[in-house]
């Protein structure tokens, strides 16, 4: 067990390596920091000066050794916009986006287990081919489109919904803002979760149900059905089982993806998450925010990516977390 | 009253554009605690067979026409419940790879107790119980260790076991083990079939063993059935068709051998292969790798009929057993 997890976090340190590398390389080529910090009245030789003082002029490696230093004491620069650390800016931003990715989570997995397992057992009904249908229409239509059109549908037209913001939250924990206290912010969060879920919903109906109609052909499927166990127990607990190992798989890099997916989705619904923020950020030119966000963006990734390794070890037999690592 | 009849089974595979026919008019009986082999080539039906009388043809095969009664009850007829009850608990099934037939996600005991409980009123420590006393049946060594397994920690002969465990849980009237010992080693094949032997006989469970090992057969069956291109073609006591093959078919089969050839000479095989089922000769379906094919064997197909000791579907049997063909055949 504690070969395998050493094993993983070695692998994570040298994934953070790369990404904040390329981050750390992007901040370089955005353009000259000194234009946004000073004005125009500043002499070139007080620039040059400021460029010394500020270490522009150091080597890159020298530099990206500064900047990594800084980084792992969990200082990732000051944003040059709101004058507060980088990583101060984001983490105030973070429980808006991990609270639309939760709610977008929570609406795929709980339609696409129901409706995967669905259209597999029953690939011919009418209700199935029509499940089919929508999802490719899910998959093809892309998010913002999703977005502008149900705040069209169900704020404009209707009027059901809000079509912007967070609405009323409350503070738990003294730090996180909660969207799940209050009807209001109930209502708030419903559109842009399904928006967010809008395409992995689909991807992951047909995913369950190509794996588990391969399943339900296999020969331990038909095992059961000549040991009499009841379909419901076979379809449940001898094929979903094994249908969810490689879904598991592909869910835990999705849910990274969507955080990246949020941007489109917060921009829409003008939701004060991280997204939004990087939007704002790159239009600023805010350097060291944009380069914060991959950066944390980065370690969400790594991070679900190795809990997601652990739960397949937990979940499959097969690997055994305990005995690996060598 | 015999514990399994078959009557005129005949089993269609609908595929995309023609209908094809896998099993053409079986019929057999099956007394109780009889064990009967069925063999012949790989496509001969034997396996859909098998399945079909627990009713588990899956799509697209159909059961087409026939009756199955099994202790007086069609089988073909039986709703979803009833084939329930059947299937597992009075009739069960031994796979042919244990490699893939036990679900790797759930432990043997899971698997085991399942069973039980699928048929039987019982807790769930009275099924664990029930199922450790079967583990021992088989020899399986610390079998309250091998309920908390997963299949992937155990060998494949283990694995079978296990199986065979599974099928005796119910104490059913009738196993049907569909190559049991295909995927195993050599020298776990030879114990596997000691074991089912032994088990079949002291707990007076009949046996469909399919396979196309001969030597199985002989060993194990008190009857066998031969078939080819979905028909039998010969059926009898297994002693009679081993010693006295009557059918052209089953000689070339026999005389397939290895223990049938002096050492150095090649084997004796029979020409050609079987005909896939959409391209089925006229007439005798053996008729094209035959060498006593006649045009009456090529026009019409033979019934089958007693001949001496055995039934047998072959036009030219009377003409094979004059003394100098039979010299011929048995050469």
């Amino acid at each position: 067990m504690f070969a395998y997890l050493a094993k993983r976090v070695i692998q994570a340190v040298a994934v953070m390596f790369v990404i904040s590398l390329i981050a750390f390389a992007i901040q370089g080529n955005l353009g000259d920091p000194l234009r946004e910090l000073v004005g125009q009245s500043v002499s070139e030789e007080v620039r040059q000066q400021l460029r010394d003082e500020m270490g522009l002029n150091d080597s890159f490696v020298t530099q990206y050794l500064r900047f990594a230093g800084n980084a792992l004491q969990g200082d990732l620069g000051t944003s040059y916009f709101f004058k507060e650390p980088a990583l101060d800016v984001i983490l105030k931003k973070l429980p808006a986006t991990l609270e639309l990715v939760f709610g977008a989570t929570l609406i795929i997995v709980g339609f696409s287990v129901p409706l995967g397992v669905y259209t597999a057992i029953k690939p011919d009904s009418i209700l199935s081919r029509i499940i089919m249908g929508l999802s490719i229409i899910g998959i093809s239509i892309p998010v913002f489109l999703t977005a502008i059109l149900m705040i069209f549908v169900f704020s404009v037209e209707y009027g059901w919904f809000p079509s912007y913001g967070r609405g009323d939250t409350v503070h738990v924990w003294g730090y996180w803002e909660t969207n799940f206290a209050t009807a209001d912010g109930w209502l708030h969060i419903i559109l842009p979760s399904i928006a967010l879920a809008s395409i992995m919903l689909p991807l992951f109906v047909r995913l369950i149900r190509a794996e588990m109609m391969e399943v339900l052909q296999s020969e331990y499927v038909k095992y059961a059905k000549a040991k009499g166990i009841n379909p419901w127990r076979i379809y449940f607990v001898h094929a979903l089982k094994n249908t969810l190992l490689p879904v598991i798989t592909v869910g835990g890099v999705q849910i990274g993806t969507m955080v990246a997916y949020t941007i489109l989705t917060e921009t829409v619904f003008q939701w004060p998450g991280m997204g939004f923020m990087f939007l704002e950020a790159v239009n600023r030119v805010d350097t060291p925010l944009i380069v914060a966000y991959l950066i944390v963006v980065g370690f969400i990734f790594v991070v679900t990516n190795t809990i997601v390794d652990l739960i397949y070890g937990l979940v499959n037999p097969t690997v055994n977390i305990a005995r690996m690592g060598a | 009253m015999s514990l399994l009849s078959v009557r005129d089974l005949t089993v269609k595979f609908a595929m995309r554009d023609q209908t094809v026919t896998a099993l053409n008019g079986i019929s057999f009986d099956l007394a109780k605690g009889e064990r009967l082999g069925i063999v012949g080539e790989s496509g001969a039906g034997k396996s859909i067979t098998g399945f079909s009388l627990m009713n588990l043809l899956s799509r697209p095969g159909y059961i087409d026409t026939g009756k199955i009664l099994f202790e007086g009850e069609d089988v073909v007829q039986m709703n979803d419940k009833r084939l329930r009850n059947l299937r597992g608990n009075r009739m069960a099934m031994i796979f042919q790879d244990p490699m893939v037939t036990l679900n790797p996600v759930l432990t043997i005991g899971q698997q085991m107790i399942e069973t039980l409980m699928a048929h039987r009123k019982l807790s769930h420590e009275e099924a664990r119980q029930i199922a450790i006393v079967k583990l021992r049946e088989v020899y399986i060594p610390s079998p309250e260790e091998r309920l908390e397994q997963y299949p992937h920690e155990l060998s494949g002969g283990m694995r079978q076991r296990i199986i065979i465990a599974i099928a005796l849980l119910l104490d059913p009237q009738l196993i049907i083990a569909d190559e049991p010992t295909t995927a195993l080693d050599v020298t776990i094949q030879a114990d596997i079939m000691e074991l089912m032997l032994e088990l079949c006989q002291s707990n007076q469970v009949g046996l469909i063993l399919i396979t196309h090992d001969l030597g199985v057969v002989s060993q194990m069956t008190e009857r066998t059935l031969v078939m080819y291109a979905g028909r039998i073609i010969e059926a009898g006591r297994t002693r009679e068709i081993i010693n006295d093959p009557q059918h052209p078919y089953t000689q070339g089969l026999i005389n397939a051998l290895p223990q049938q050839t002096v050492p150095g000479q090649r084997l004796k095989q029979i020409p050609g292969n079987m005909p896939g089922l959409a391209s089925i000769p006229e007439g005798c379906a053996f008729n094209p790798r035959c060498k006593y094919a006649t045009d009456l064997c090529r026009s019409r197909i033979p019934e089958i009929v007693h001949y001496g000791e055995v039934e047998v579907a072959c036009h030219e049997v009377q003409r094979l057993n004059s003394d100098e063909d039979r010299q011929e055949a048995r050469a």
